[in-house]
């Protein structure tokens, strides 16, 4: 498989130019009605005609890589399909209302935010649910919120929170900016965490154990009970990272695990558009005992009625409104399409993909088994050459040298959406690269709109807008 | 059978009976179940008691939801407005390569979302007058919060106090205080006076303890800041940062940041290419160039490729959580990139004098309506003497709630500010609804 992406040169200098450099004019300040003294002086900004915006950006998506494109197994992401009715469902009508509104008169949001968290509930196992976290790390922050208000109110101050050192990254920042130390746990032999090393990580000062299951490694914790045990007899609670939901819908549930706190990425798990970076959305579910430190306000029904309130010990806010609305609109959808047996189906094929994909590629995958991803290693090569070999061949590759545990990590997440011949092809893809010499990965990619990019010129020398370019 | 059209599995999983079974024969197990290696203890039978529907019923579903919203004129504003989006914004963001791509890590795959995020750091940085703006944060109230945890970054020997106006926006002070939790900072309010900065009492509450001064134009009662200059001079002589709230859209017309010493500019750049969402919005942030390494969020950078052409990439990533991790300036990943596209088409459609118009007309709009409502029986508008944007406080003889109240039976939505204020947003009202507007609250107002 080989892969042409459009490359729209305008010059020797430049492929597509700036808006700034197709046309900019001054705007007319004058007839202000307001006094000088309140005002600019001057404002210059790209002016430019609707098909001259319309050929633009057309060709600005044509220069970029979508699920829609291709393959893109990027390891932890879970980047998979998104129906196109959820956008339509997300459209007009559900955009035009204001975050003020009395909740009498928005009986119809506030019901499909109810009804999304009773789904998100029932299949986190979860008591009680907040959609405000406008992403999965909001999510994750909220969390660690909760930990650390429902200890305060158990007159039990903590200050550590253990994180496995393959975690994600925003595990980690998360818990520094509520302002706990973190204490890193070591991974056990099997990429599983070790018993004895949370024994000896576990203290007075612990609140959190932060865990996804499964792990970034794609494997399941199968101590997660005793986990669960030691974290709770030593005091603290145990949080449920979602990122990596998908491999479990409907085959198990945090809740059931003994897990207190979870957060849903439901951009991923559920499917909506990850739009160049987001919007996501992060819905934190907790056990009945937690409900009462979640944010303000929450979605209740009473008597058929819809309404908000503010939970009794609430942590306050953590979005200006209730969270990325559109978002939750097409999360919703979504899980409505799928339902029961649609929701464990989607696990179910995601864990046969990585499975199969695990067992037709050349590059060696330690540990195992996998559930929903798995993590290879390019041995004597670079994996950051390997990746951009990859997309010569027409698929996005995998995260790359994440998680450090194994060297020159490729983390592949197939997803449940790809069909056999397209797993078929992202191995031989992945067998072809692992047979090219050095220079060949040095040289790649030559299909793609750009060649090889010099990532540290651009930090070496800042150049952050198009104002940063007309001085040089 | 497949099973993509039925309901049996998950419609956009592709396996045919075929392609199930040679792959589980490839990895060696009999049926999928094996594949979960999870302990009997903790399985769960896959019922969650989730009807699956079909795409038409679930539009049918969610449409009928929506319909059991009352059908409000909207004359709220507060940080959330409603500016007619030109439907190329739609059509050019939906495009699918935009849509469903992933954050950059692979600059030479995704050079146009990389580019249109350039392009709308840049525009950021013409109306800001700052040298950096990053590719967006959650909300404005998000962004406030990262404004001080960067103060905190800066200033680490001395200060503690983040001083606030006592009037802002619902939630802005708690999701600022959440921020700074894990800090030592405080929050703390000064008086406003008259819908502006009391610049004295300012003055008075600031000194070395202070880290950060936060003030708005226009205010969140929709008041012309007129002492910008003032509170950066009273910031900076006490060795704080300025921190200034703002909207892309009214920064076409008022005053530039940079220009009265602003340090960090944050602010909701929903304003362009989102309608009002039900409160999603997206958070702009643009602060001095010698800050750019304490910089929250996703930074896009110009560099070249190895044929020497210009390309763009993300850069100081080692700031970022996924490889400083505890160290990071901050924990945002996912952020709102997709509504930074939108803003960056909104801004580009209307063009220098399209922006500066609509930054004129929401100061005209606003003074029309308030003439207009003072006339009205029972109300007197603007309570405060000062220039407006979009959006100005009406004292009601009546109790304001229950002018608001009255006014949502005849199909208005107002905010209530206390017992005899309400706040009205003009830039949400078509001339005809203007009229039946007024009538509405004559009668109620009286």
């Amino acid at each position: 498989m080989n892969y042409d992406q459009a490359r729209w040169t305008d010059d020797d200098e430049r492929y597509e130019p700036l808006l700034s450099e197709k046309h900019t004019a001054e705007a007319d300040l004058d007839d202000s009605p307001l006094p000088d003294e309140l005002t600019r002086d001057s404002l210059e900004l790209p002016d430019l005609s609707e098909p001259e915006l319309a050929r633009h950006y057309t060709r600005l998506s044509e220069m970029n890589y979508g699920v829609d494109s291709g393959p893109y197994p990027l390891g932890s992401c879970t980047m998979k399909y998104n129906p196109k009715f959820t956008e339509d469902v997300a459209a007009i009508e559900a955009g035009a209302v204001h975050p003020d509104r009395s909740p009498e008169s928005v009986q119809g949001n506030l019901e499909l935010l109810y009804d999304l968290q009773d789904y998100l509930g029932r299949i986190g196992g979860m008591d009680a649910v907040t959609l405000q976290p406008p992403a999965g790390a909001a999510g994750e922050f909220t969390g660690v919120l909760v930990a650390k208000a429902y200890h305060e109110h158990n007159g039990d101050e903590r200050s550590e929170i253990i994180i496995p050192e393959s975690a994600h990254g925003t595990n980690f920042a998360s818990a520094a900016l509520a302002g706990f130390d973190v204490v890193e746990l070591p991974g056990g032999e099997d990429g599983r965490v070790d018993l004895e090393a949370l024994e000896a990580a576990l203290s007075d000062e612990t609140a959190l154990l932060m865990l996804t299951n499964p792990n970034t490694l794609g494997l399941f914790e199968r101590d997660i009970e005793e986990i669960a045990g030691m974290v709770h007899d030593a005091g603290g609670l145990l949080y449920y990272d979602g990122a990596n939901l998908n491999a479990l819908l409907g085959r198990a549930r945090p809740g059931d695990m003994g897990f207190d706190i979870m957060h849903y990425n439901v951009h991923k798990t559920f499917a909506t558009p990850h739009g160049g970076g987001g919007p996501g959305a992060g819905p934190v579910g907790v056990v009945s005992e937690l409900a009462p430190f979640l944010p303000k306000p929450q979605v209740e029904k009473d008597d058929g009625e819809y309404g908000l309130f503010d939970p009794a010990y609430s942590i306050g806010k953590v979005h200006g409104s209730l969270g990325n609305w559109l978002v939750l609109v097409k999360a919703y959808a979504y899980i409505a399409r799928l339902g029961d047996p649609g929701l464990s189906d989607a696990s179910a094929k995601a864990v046969l993909n990585a499975n199969y994909l695990a067992s037709q590629i050349e590059y060696e995958v330690p540990y195992g088994p996998f559930h929903h991803e798995f993590v290879a290693s390019a041995g004597e090569q670079d994996a950051a050459d390997v990746a951009k070999r990859m997309l010569d061949y027409g698929v996005h590759p995998p995260t790359t040298k994440w998680p450090e545990i194994v060297g020159e990590a490729l983390m592949t997440e197939p997803t449940e959406i790809e069909n056999r011949k397209t797993l078929d092809q992202l191995a031989e893809a992945f067998n072809a690269v692992a047979n090219e010499d050095d220079d060949a990965l040095a040289a790649a990619p030559e299909r793609t709109t750009a060649r090889r990019i010099d990532q540290t010129a651009a930090a070496r020398d800042l150049r952050l807008s198009w104002q940063a370019l007309d001085e040089e | 059978m497949s099973g993509h059209h039925t309901p049996r599995g998950s419609p956009f999983a592709p396996h045919t009976a075929a392609d199930t079974e040679a792959m589980l024969d490839a990895v060696g197990v009999e049926t999928e179940a094996e594949l979960f290696d999870i302990p009997e203890s903790v399985r769960f039978d896959g019922e969650f008691g989730i009807e699956p529907r079909s795409e038409r019923v679930i539009r049918e579903e969610v449409a009928g939801t929506l319909e059991k919203n009352d059908d409000l004129v909207e004359l709220l504003g507060r940080g959330h407005y409603s500016h007619y989006v030109p439907s190329l914004v739609d059509h050019l963001s939906l495009r699918s390569e935009f849509l469903t791509s992933y954050t950059q890590y692979q600059p030479e795959v995704t050079q146009g979302f990389l580019q249109a995020l350039f392009e709308y750091q840049s525009l950021l940085v013409e109306l800001t007058g700052l040298g950096v703006a990053n590719c967006s944060m959650y909300d404005a109230a998000t962004a406030l919060g990262e404004a001080a945890t960067l103060a905190d970054r800066l200033r680490q020997t001395s200060g503690t106090r983040v001083l606030v106006p006592e009037q802002l926006a619902d939630g802005r002070r708690e999701v600022l205080e959440n921020y700074v939790g894990g800090t030592a900072l405080t929050v703390e309010a000064y008086p406003m006076d008259d819908g502006n900065v009391d610049v004295e009492a300012l003055g008075n509450s600031l000194d070395e303890s202070a880290v950060m001064v936060y003030a708005e134009n226009p205010t969140v009662r929709g008041c012309v800041e007129e002492s910008l200059e003032a509170i950066g001079d009273l910031a900076h002589d006490n060795d704080a940062l300025f921190c200034l709230g703002s909207d892309p859209v009214s920064l076409a017309l008022l005053q530039e940041p940079a220009s009265v010493g602003a340090d960090v500019v944050v602010g909701a750049a929903d304003v362009l290419g989102l309608p009002t969402s039900y409160g999603m919005g997206m958070g702009l942030f643009a602060t001095r160039e010698e800050y750019v390494r304490q910089v929250p969020g996703r930074l896009v950078g110009a560099s070249t490729d190895d044929t020497g052409r210009r390309t763009y990439t993300l850069t100081l990533q080692t700031r970022e959580q996924h490889i400083r991790r505890e160290r990071a300036t901050s924990n945002i990943c996912t952020n709102q990139a997709w509504v930074a596209l939108r803003a960056a088409i909104h801004a580009a459609s209307l063009g220098p004098d399209g922006l500066a118009d609509l930054a004129k007309e929401s100061v005209t709009d606003a003074k029309e309506l308030a003439d207009r409502v003072t006339e009205v029986v029972g109300v007197k508008a603007p309570v405060h003497d000062r220039h407006h944007v979009r959006e100005f406080v009406a004292h009601t003889d009546q109790p304001a709630p229950a002018v608001a109240a009255d006014l949502e039976d005849e199909g208005y939505a107002v905010h209530v500010l206390g017992e005899h204020h309400i706040q009205l947003n003009a830039s949400a009202l078509s001339d005809h609804e203007t009229d039946d507007f007024l009538a509405a609250l004559a009668e109620v107002a009286r």
